[in-house]
């Protein structure tokens, strides 16, 4: 059996009280509980604060490039699909840096869990906006206030998502429990966090998530099944919103549309040149 | 008697140019000539003027020559065009049915394409299959080959029927027509064919030789080929092709792959590199092997895009901010681009870097006669690999510091070891740091590994004697013409060799100074506008060239051209 202490990492560089040690604890525990080890994981982060993330567990990481956690993590993924693989970014890296990748692997559904820590303000350049800053909010590259912000929950049901939800830091347990159905999930699991920053956003802190957030899985009849609701209910910010699932249906994986796969990991596959013996009469 | 016949089909994107030309080459490799073939196209999908252009020779050729002996016109454009390039004695084969005003010299023969297609063949489409067959008769060559060329390209059925009955409707026409004064007579010589194929097919081949099972691309000329052949064999070889949404998922696709044990590339051409950039850094400061076929075309910006150059080669040799090691491989010919590619993805896992395989449209898309590669000698190397050992008590260390500077590689997924890697520096263990001390220790290791990789890296090849009063210099697709330009000068008394550079980095500063050192002069020639090569050659030797003989214009060069160009300078 795993134990939490099995996912203790290196010692955390963030600020006390960052919404991301929630977002961290949720994960480990959702690990723990779906009783996979470290070893079968692989955690592919970009780059910000919430990229540092897999430094501070146990596991296979790959720390690549700001915006580029999904890219890397199809490609490890489609090489080894036995691998639980969670890619891990913030609200900066994922739907500003990488919003084409974000975009092209929702439609693709890869069967990979991804996590954005979304504080809506770039932390490790110390406080601009972010592509989720709310509109009119002032930092010091927006004076005049930032313009409207990327809705990730209606652009992922757009794009053709299969699992759309949002968590909230300040609620780990039912956060632990998002991400395992993110884990368990066969498809592409976007998992949005709600993250305060507690150095550089002063606006949408512990509190101003506290009064606003509700658990659809409370609300009755609320039917993640249905398109059009999960669309209305992505709409949903200024006065309530919404954490869950907002939004999940059954669609065939990439990976296991791969004739390749079928054979196993690619990994596992034999290679030898005597592969082209055959080709080579094509071209005589 | 020695046979070198040029042939050069003409005609509008869409008439089957390409087809024609392809055919006729392939039917010329299969009773054993040696083929060079060359594409022109413009960028579009119909209309303009495209070429193809196919030389058959009885021993080896690897350049496109001038003049031209026989021109296949499909239009009115590409007869006047391409009337000037014509040989004294050489013939015109064009549509008699569109184009009436050619004159009535005895070197024409005018051919009703779209009749004979119709009549004959079932589907006036086949015009062009009418003026394949008429080319062939005016040579002679063997029916039966060109029969099975296209049955076997056309399949066995109606389409396959059709296109025999058109080609021998064309053949026997040119037999029966033609007035005219054609000395060349082609004549099958040996049964046991070569292979005809691309500078990307041989790559393609290379690629899924060595292992390559991951592919992440985004089309773009010259390189699609590759992508296409990949995918097309993804069914039968257990290979995944991901057409990604753009170059920079690709190549970070690609190194994710292969950080997770496969062995995989990109292909892309300058644009798309541009966007790769960032990813040849993360290569480099993960250690994690990534192949990248770099095939170049006419820049900046979008610049010819179907057409040729060798402007990139500083690109490829410095691009990304910061210092790591990579190798940069430039293949001469087709069968150099089959051993290089599985090269690259040799040296790149074995020393855990980039490697770029440099080549241009010109290679890329040119047709060469190859023997069928000797898979025996294919060897795939995977560098230093870690075996979990579950009872050891030191956890694995992916950058491990060790003498060569290689740290044994782990693949994620295996119990008791877990693969930690960042774009940050780190430390061994693979977690980000920001000490001076670690710092330092990691830029040395990972530059150590050029200590051995350079001795990886073959020689150029030299081309005639080892000592010449002047030496040539060229590097990847010029191999060809640039070889051939010193037999015509060296048929003129005129002491010349070649030292061409196929691996280009590490450079080989040695070889080269001594081969410099004993020429009286030296020129470099290369398709660009400032002497890259040059530059290099300079930095690295300290050696000056006593000239260049570039060009720019998209086209690439002919042997005749480079001859020409040394004499201006005074060779």
């Amino acid at each position: 059996m795993v134990t939490i202490t099995d996912y203790a990492g290196i010692t955390p560089a963030w600020c006390p009280g960052c919404g991301n040690f929630g977002i961290l604890t949720a994960l480990k525990k959702a690990l723990v509980e779906l009783d996979i080890e470290p070893y079968q994981i692989l955690m592919v982060s970009g780059i910000g604060q919430a990229g540092k993330l897999p430094h501070y567990t146990k596991g296979n990481v790959f720390n690549s490039l700001h915006g580029r956690s999904l890219p890397p993590a199809i490609g490890a993924k489609i090489a080894n699909a036995e691998l639980t693989v969670i890619a891990v970014g913030g609200d900066g890296d994922g739907y500003g840096e990488g919003g084409n990748h974000f975009m092209h692997s929702v439609r693709r559904n890869h069967d990979i869990t991804y996590l954005v820590h979304d504080n809506q303000i770039y932390g490790l350049t110390k406080g601009q906006a972010s592509p989720t800053s709310d509109q009119g909010f002032v930092t010091k590259t927006t004076p005049q206030g930032a313009a409207p912000p990327v809705n990730p929950m209606a652009l992922a049901i757009a794009a053709g998502a299969s699992f759309v939800s949002r968590g909230f830091a300040g609620d780990i347990e039912h956060l632990t429990r998002l991400i395992k159905l993110g884990i368990q999930h066969k498809g592409f699991a976007l998992i949005d966090i709600l993250q305060p920053c507690v150095s550089f956003n002063d606006k949408n802190t512990y509190s101003w998530y506290r009064q606003r957030v509700y658990k659809l899985e409370e609300e009755a009849n609320y039917d993640p099944g249905n398109k059009a609701a999960a669309f209305a209910k992505a709409q949903e910010w200024a006065e309530r919103i919404p954490i869950g699932v907002i939004y999940q249906q059954e669609l065939p994986t990439f990976e296991e549309q791969l004739p390749a796969l079928s054979r196993g990991p690619l990994v596992r596959q034999q290679i030898g040149p005597e592969q082209i013996r055959g080709l080579l009469a094509e071209f005589l | 008697m020695t046979v070198d016949i040029n042939f050069m089909v003409g005609g509008e994107a869409g008439q089957g140019v390409q087809s024609v030309g392809f055919l006729l080459a392939k039917a010329l490799a299969r009773g054993g000539y040696h083929i060079f073939a060359d594409q022109d196209y413009e960028s579009r999908i119909r209309g303009g003027h495209n070429f193809f252009r196919a030389r058959a020779r009885d021993s080896r050729v690897e350049a496109i020559t001038e003049p031209v002996d026989m021109l296949i016109t499909l239009d009115k454009a590409s007869i006047d065009l391409h009337q000037k390039e014509l040989a004294t004695g050489g013939v015109i084969v064009f549509d008699s049915e569109s184009v009436k005003d050619i004159g009535s010299d005895g070197n024409r023969l005018g051919v009703p394409l779209g009749k004979l297609a119709e009549e004959k063949g079932g589907a006036k489409r086949m015009a062009n299959t009418v003026a394949l067959g008429a080319a062939l008769g005016l040579v002679k060559y063997d029916l039966d080959i060109l029969d099975k060329v296209l049955s076997d390209h056309f399949g066995a059925g109606e389409v396959g029927d059709g296109n025999v009955k058109a080609a021998r409707a064309g053949y026997e026409y040119a037999q029966q027509n033609f007035r005219g004064d054609f000395t060349y007579r082609l004549d099958p010589f040996i049964t046991n064919p070569r292979m005809l194929l691309t500078g990307n097919d041989a790559i393609a081949l290379g690629a899924i030789a060595a292992g390559c099972k991951f592919m992440a691309a985004y089309p773009m000329t010259p390189v699609t080929s590759i992508m296409e052949y990949m995918s097309s064999k993804a069914m039968d070889l257990g290979l995944v092709m991901v057409p990604a949404e753009d170059e920079i998922a690709a190549v970070n696709m690609v190194i994710g792959a292969s950080y997770a044990g496969v062995r995989a590339m990109t292909a892309t051409s300058g644009g798309g590199f541009c966007l790769m950039v960032e990813g040849l850094g993360l290569a480099g400061m993960t250690e994690t092997p990534l192949v990248v076929i770099y095939g170049q075309r006419p820049g900046p910006a979008i610049g010819l895009p179907t057409r040729t150059e060798q402007g990139d080669l500083e690109f490829a040799l410095y691009a990304s901010h910061g210092e790591f090691p990579r190798a940069v491989l430039a293949p001469a010919t087709v069968e150099d681009a089959f051993w290089s590619t599985i090269k690259a993805f040799n040296l790149a896992e074995k020393y855990q870097l980039p490697v770029i395989l440099l080549t241009d449209h010109h290679l890329a898309s040119s047709y060469g006669t190859v023997e069928q590669f000797d898979l025996s000698k294919v060897t795939i190397e995977r560098g230093l690999l870690f075996t979990a050992d579950k009872t050891s008590q030191s956890e694995y260390q992916r950058h491990k510091i060790t003498e060569s500077g290689i740290s044994p590689r782990a693949f994620p997924g295996q119990e008791g070891t877990l693969v930690v890697t960042d774009s940050d520096e780190h430390n061994e263990s693979g977690h980000p740091i920001e000490d001076a001390e670690t710092r330092t220790k990691m830029m040395q290791k990972r530059l150590r590994k050029l200590v051995s990789l350079k001795q990886e890296m073959a020689p150029p090849q030299l081309y005639g004697a080892e000592k010449a009063e002047t030496t040539l210099l060229g590097w990847g697709s010029t191999y060809g013409a640039i070889r051939e330009a010193v037999d015509l000068l060296r048929r003129e008394d005129i002491s010349v060799n070649l030292l061409h550079l196929n691996e280009l980095w590490p450079f080989p500063v040695e070889s080269v100074s001594s081969v410099l050192d004993q020429a009286r002069q030296s020129y470099v020639i290369e398709n660009n506008a400032t002497g890259q090569l040059s530059h290099l050659i300079q930095a690295e030797t300290g050696r000056k060239m006593s000239g260049r003989i570039l060009k720019y214009d998209g086209r690439p060069f002919t042997p005749a051209y480079i001859v020409r160009e040394l004499k201006k300078a005074g060779v």
